[in-house]
């Protein structure tokens, strides 16, 4: 089972570099304290699995230092790995064993009494409502499943630290409500700290107490959701015209109140770069260029918001433009 | 062997016999392609048997050593096939993140391996049998006959686990295939090495090992019992499950880079 619940993350200058390729992770710095969630955000290729691969000690970094619940992730590899679960970035599951089956050659690897394996893998099957398909081939199962009894197995030996990395990529929306809820009691329950990575925006927003956001390898703003968005974000307003062939003539206006954002098919939206203040400004401005508005909205920051701040560019899309060599741990040879 | 190492192994031997036996698709063309090319030759060749010097009268017989190797080059790509998709799908990560053994990982991946070489050494020498083919050494040269089989097999397999942890590729394993074929083809696989008449034929032929495998599973259907022949048999199929072993050992350690 694993050790006593203790620290949890630190990490200094932290360097991955590839041969022949970019530094994946460029000495990023954090810590994130026992019990706490901490959302590592970034777009595809920004760093973030790397940086879990290290911290999990199946990938050596090529500089710096970090301690994973007290222990270095070089020179005490084993002692780290018996403290933490991981659910790697796709649910690794074997598709001809059942769920039950996985559960049993986790815990028996895990050194767990051959008496407690089966009370153990059940409890953990029937918390992430499993148990019912706990004796059906893996291969059968749903996304939302795999996922489910991946997170399940991450438990199996009681770790302090839990590593997900982008979890509920692909899932559906049920389905990833269901795996919030159960990694948030975990750690207010249980205090099991919680290092979670997604390129979902509303997945930091919803989860993490703290959020990292990670791109070409740095840590490019860090803090508390709603620290990162008063500091930087700006509100968004979002309009639609009752006349879709308004539609363009509508975006036009708004961009004189700040650059354009993500909207509605139907509709159109900037960041307003005075902030909330000028909404009425803007209701006058399409009043005036005689506009007939169907629906109108004002949008809190988000954290995208505070990735453009930061970084120049939109979350949404920014990891098409340069894939970095995201590392596989035993691809590595 | 420690508790904990037994259990390891224990474990991972459950999961590949499951996984084996859970794939008809790798067992059924393991069992059918050999025979099935043992029933075209020895209709085909059975005349061969009237040279000079031929050692049976029956073509069956001498052929029958054939579905043994060839079930063995199965196992090179089945066994390698398995763990290259444990690679591919982070399966292997998942199993680098507990306190598992690299030793009992390769150990426990050979097990449905051993299976896979009992069922298709059971099944070719039965098949064989029932269609006429002798068996001089009896009840006791069958058993080691399977014992043989089963020892050839999982060597080679473990020549499958080496290529898996190399590249890392299913492709990769399978592609293998063939070129373990030809080392059957230059073989005395068709006919003794002796009336191999093409001279650097037979000097390859006399080079591979393939052929003193084949000559011991002979020695034991036609011949009688042969020391001399079993060793070499016994003894080049340890030294692939050593050199095999060695080999997917050193691979295993640069394959997992856990700290």
């Amino acid at each position: 089972m694993a050790t006593e619940r203790q620290e949890g993350i630190e990490v200094e200058a932290l360097v991955r570099e590839f041969k022949n390729g970019p530094r994946a992770v460029d000495g990023i710095d954090l810590r994130v304290d026992a019990g706490e969630i901490y959302g590592f955000l970034g777009p595809n290729g920004a760093g973030k699995s790397t940086t879990v691969l290290m911290l999990t000690t199946l990938l050596p970094p090529t500089e710096g230092t970090a301690r994973v619940a007290g222990f270095d992730i070089v020179k005490e590899g084993p002692h780290v790995r018996s403290s933490i679960g991981a659910a790697l970035q796709e649910a690794a599951l074997d598709p001809l064993l059942s769920g039950r089956e996985h559960m049993r050659l986790q815990t028996a690897l895990h050194g767990i009494g051959k008496p407690e394996r089966e009370t153990r893998g059940q409890e953990l099957l029937e918390r992430v409502g499993l148990s019912e398909a706990a004796d059906r081939k893996v291969g059968g199962y749903s996304g939302g499943m795999k996922r489910r009894l991946d997170l399940a197995l991450a438990l199996a030996h009681g770790p302090s630290i839990l590593f997900l990395d982008e979890p509920t990529t692909g899932l559906d929306i049920q389905s990833r409500t269901a795996l919030w809820d159960e990694v948030g009691r975990l750690a207010a329950e249980e205090g099991v700290t919680v290092f979670l990575t997604t390129q979902y925006l509303e997945e930091a927003d919803a989860l993490a107490n703290r959020v990292g956001i990670i791109d070409h390898g740095q840590i490019v703003a860090e803090g508390t959701p709603a620290a990162l968005k008063a500091e930087i974000g700006r509100p968004t307003v979002e309009a639609t015209p009752r006349e879709p062939s308004e539609r363009e003539r509508l975006a036009t206006v708004l961009e004189r109140f700040g650059e354009r954002a993500g909207a509605s098919p139907r509709g159109a939206a900037a960041r307003l770069e005075g902030g909330e203040a000028q909404l009425a400004e803007v209701v006058r401005a399409l009043d005036g260029e005689g506009i007939a508005i169907e629906q109108l909205q004002l949008h809190a920051p988000s954290l995208d918001d505070v990735f453009l701040a930061k970084t120049g560019r939109s979350l949404e899309g920014a990891g098409d433009e340069a894939e970095e060599p995201e590392a596989k741990a035993v691809g590595a040879a | 062997m420690s508790s904990g190492l037994r259990t390891q192994v224990g474990q991972l031997a459950q999961r590949s016999v499951r996984r084996t036996l859970r794939q008809p698709a790798q067992i059924v063309p393991a069992l059918v392609f050999p025979l099935f090319l043992l029933a075209v030759n020895s209709g085909g060749l059975k005349d061969v048997t009237n040279l000079p010097g031929f050692p049976t009268s029956s073509y069956l017989t001498f052929a029958l050593a054939v579905p043994f190797m060839q079930g063995a080059l199965f196992s090179v790509m089945n066994t390698g096939t398995d763990l290259a998709r444990d690679i591919e799908t982070g399966f292997l990560n998942r199993l680098a993140l507990t306190p598992l053994r690299g030793a009992a990982l390769l150990s426990g991946l050979l097990a449905g391996t051993v299976l896979l070489g009992l069922v298709q050494a059971v099944t070719y020498l039965s098949v064989g049998l029932i269609f006429g083919a002798e068996l001089v050494t009896g009840v006791a040269g069958a058993l080691v006959i399977i014992a043989l089989s089963v020892s050839i097999t999982v060597a080679f397999g473990s020549i499958g686990l080496f290529a898996a942890l190399r590249t890392g590729s299913g492709e990769a394993v399978q592609s293998l295939f063939p070129v373990f074929f030809v080392f059957l083809f230059i073989s005395a696989m068709s006919l003794p090495l002796e009336l191999l008449q093409t001279q650097w034929f037979h000097d390859v032929a006399a080079a591979n090992p393939v052929t003193y495998l084949l000559e011991a599973f002979r020695s034991l259907l036609f011949e009688g019992w042969d020391a001399g022949a079993l060793a070499l048999g016994f003894g080049i199929a340890a030294a692939v499950l050593i050199i095999g072993m060695f080999a997917a050992s050193r691979a295993m350690k640069t394959r997992l880079v856990r700290t």
